[in-house]
């Protein structure tokens, strides 16, 4: 029943089914992630400190961002998105930029 | 600990006398803040002869207490001109406890300036032994003359800064391989010592612990505080703060835009991750040799946190390269290389230098156009005139607020005069109340706030809110006062906030030590008594509520990421001090 299109405006990624009419079905957002300290394990590029990029659907949290990546819930501390600590029911929105962290201290 | 020892530098004799009642059931910053307030004419020049300098180990130190190897340092601050304690973890204090000694008095001055004098402690009593041949001499040098000199001794001293009376000049102690690097480094108390022509002290080196009063309950609170602090993710062998040291907090200030940078004008720095402690901590491995991280300020430390850098040939450079440190000579001047940054903290370390201070005057040195941001040959070279003594030396070896002053500047991140720590005030607005309310100046170890806004440890603030930030300061500078007075490291409190039988614990060995019956509250209510009394001393030099404010700046300059500038309202802060 109809056929896949798929294209980009400013950047975003869309998937439309056209059909008798075209209809938006999924529409995917990047967020540009990093991880720091023991979570660096978890980096699926060799180059640990760098940030890396992640595609996902439109209304995901930050949640499932970790289960994407493949952390260990446990191990996250506290994640900052845009500078802002965020708990694990945040939406992600396109280019959020995100920093997660296992627990740090010091002084 | 038995007995008080005191110094008196105008006749250069040495008496001991018994603990007078009044100070028995206290110990590290409880005593040393009393004493001033006792002792200390609040009016008193910080350099002349009416002021005093009293070190006192913690309550537990020299058990076998776990990372309980502190000392504080009293005084009138030259740098602030109010009350100042200062901490440092060392084995020092554990020696000088050991000798039982509660507390060390120094007083008066020498009528003759061009002496030198050395402090020999050992268990037969003190003397003062004329040492002429240290004048002028770094701190490296100092330690390895006083290690052959004396032997098997804990040293501490000051370096020509300290001699030259300049305000930011720390007071300085070995670590356990006697390298020069534990600082009581802020608010100028190595002037003090300097203007005594006190060039050092050697402890004679005691390693057997102190047996407490009442051993059982010892033992029971001390496993419960070992337990505590093996078993929190930041404080147990392998967590965070032994694998990569105290700096794993640049990334993250940086992510929540709170990493002062380029003298507080920004709270990101774009080259954080250069001096990271995740950077750090695989250099060090990287380069192998004499580099180290989990190193130990003081036998006994579970945490370890600190660090050995070496050069890129493997070769020892500097200990420690820590948060603060990494910070102030970093990305608070732009500077994103980190032989750099070591090579300035080695530069303090021999020259008696706060880097806390140092790094703060050397933003606003280049404020006023002296270096340019990011140039770290430049810095270097600043500090190195502090060691010349030249002019311009003399001008930025008595910190930010006063090369504010010689150069014009107004974005002089000071408060009472004293450089403020590695946290931005209008991006994290707990840590900005503590700043501006302690009676130190300004000081993040007063009131750690940073453990619940940012950290997660002990609870969850917004940072960026103004609401609620007195009474989380008051609570935090309340337990902290506690904290300091015992001995224990203040980074045992991210076990104990988040472990109440820690807490219990921790208590448990304080009052088996003194004979006490101190409840978990009780000891804060024993921290807000101290908290009184070093504002009660601020109050008599001088100062009011409308000291308790923050630079000017910070209420009309935003600050980005985050576009905020300090808004807790002034009654809010005066509201720190309603108990």
């Amino acid at each position: 029943m109809g056929f896949l299109i798929k294209y980009k405006i400013e950047g975003l990624l869309y998937e439309l089914r056209a059909a008798h009419f075209l209809r938006e079905v999924k529409k995917m957002i990047k967020v540009k992630v990093k991880l720091f300290a023991t979570l660096r394990k978890y980096h699926p590029y060799p180059e640990k400190n760098k940030s890396f990029e992640v595609e996902l659907p439109e209304g995901a949290t930050l949640n499932e961002l970790y289960k994407e990546i493949g952390i260990n819930r446990k191990e996250i501390k506290f994640t900052f998105v845009n500078n802002r600590s965020c708990s694990d029911d945040y939406v992600l929105q396109d280019g959020d930029d995100i920093g997660i962290f296992p627990p740090i201290a010091g002084g | 600990m038995k007995k008080f020892l005191r110094v008196n530098m105008k006749d250069l004799k040495v008496t001991e006398s018994s603990v007078p009642d009044k100070y028995s059931k206290t110990g590290g910053r409880g005593l040393t803040s009393q004493m001033v307030l006792d002792e200390v004419p609040p009016k008193c020049h910080p350099l002349g002869p009416n002021n005093k300098l009293i070190f006192a180990p913690g309550i537990v130190t020299g058990t076998s207490a776990p990372s309980s190897g502190r000392i504080s340092v009293g005084g009138k601050s030259p740098l602030t001109g109010g009350i100042k304690e200062s901490n440092a973890g060392t084995p020092f204090p554990q020696s000088m406890a050991r000798l039982g000694y509660k507390a060390l008095i120094v007083e008066g001055q020498p009528e003759d300036t061009d002496k030198r004098w050395v402090l020999k402690i050992n268990k037969d009593g003190a003397e003062l032994i004329q040492s002429d041949d240290l004048k002028g001499k770094g701190m490296y040098e100092t330690i390895k003359i006083l290690k052959e000199r004396f032997g098997n001794v804990d040293i501490c001293g000051v370096g020509p800064a300290g001699e030259e009376k300049m305000a930011m000049a720390g007071i300085c102690f070995n670590d356990p391989e006697y390298r020069a690097s534990r600082y009581s480094g802020r608010g100028g108390l190595g002037a003090v010592m300097g203007s005594k022509c006190l060039k050092a002290i050697v402890v004679e080196k005691v390693t057997s612990p102190i047996e407490p009063q009442d051993t059982d309950l010892f033992k029971k609170g001390q496993r419960k505080l070992v337990e505590g602090l093996r078993s929190h993710d930041v404080t147990k062998p392998g967590g965070t703060l032994n694998s990569y040291g105290t700096a794993a907090l640049i990334n993250v200030l940086n992510q929540a835009g709170g990493l002062p940078t380029r003298n507080f004008s920004e709270g990101v720095f774009e080259e954080a991750e250069k001096i990271s402690g995740e950077t750090i901590a695989e250099t060090i491995k990287q380069r192998g040799g004499s580099g180290q991280t989990g190193h130990s300020c003081h036998p006994g430390c579970i945490i370890q946190c600190s660090n050995i850098w070496a050069k890129p040939d493997g070769s020892e450079h500097v200990s420690c390269i820590e948060y603060e440190s990494d910070w102030s000579l970093g990305a608070n001047l732009g500077i994103d290389n980190i032989d750099e940054i070591a090579e300035m903290i080695r530069i303090c370390n021999d020259l008696g230098l706060d880097t806390i201070e140092a790094g703060v005057m050397l933003g606003v040195a280049m404020e006023a156009g002296l270096a340019k941001f990011g140039d770290g040959k430049a810095a270097i070279e600043l500090l190195q005139e502090i060691g010349k003594n030249t002019p311009l030396g003399r001008i930025l070896g008595n910190g930010a607020s006063f090369t504010g002053k010689a150069f014009g500047v107004t974005r002089v991140p000071t408060v009472k005069g004293q450089g403020m720590p590695a946290y931005e005030p209008r991006a994290v607005k707990g840590i900005g109340t503590t700043y501006i309310t302690t009676p130190m100046g300004a000081d993040h170890t007063a009131g750690y706030t940073i453990a619940p806004e940012i950290l997660s440890v002990g609870g969850k603030f917004d940072p960026l809110s103004p609401e609620g930030k007195a009474e989380l300061s008051r609570n935090f500078q309340a337990t902290t006062a506690f904290l300091d007075s015992t001995g224990y490291c203040l980074f045992t409190s991210f076990a104990i906030l988040d472990i109440p039988s820690a807490l219990e614990g921790m208590v448990e060995t304080v009052n088996a030590v003194l004979g006490t019956d101190l409840s978990t509250e009780g000891a804060v209510e024993m921290g807000k008594e101290i908290l009184k009394v070093e504002r009660k001393f601020n109050e008599l030099a001088g100062f009011t509520k409308y000291d308790d404010r923050p630079p000017e700046f910070m209420r009309y300059e935003k600050l980005p990421p985050h576009n905020n500038v300090f808004d807790v309202p002034d009654e809010k802060l005066d509201e720190v001090w309603d108990f």
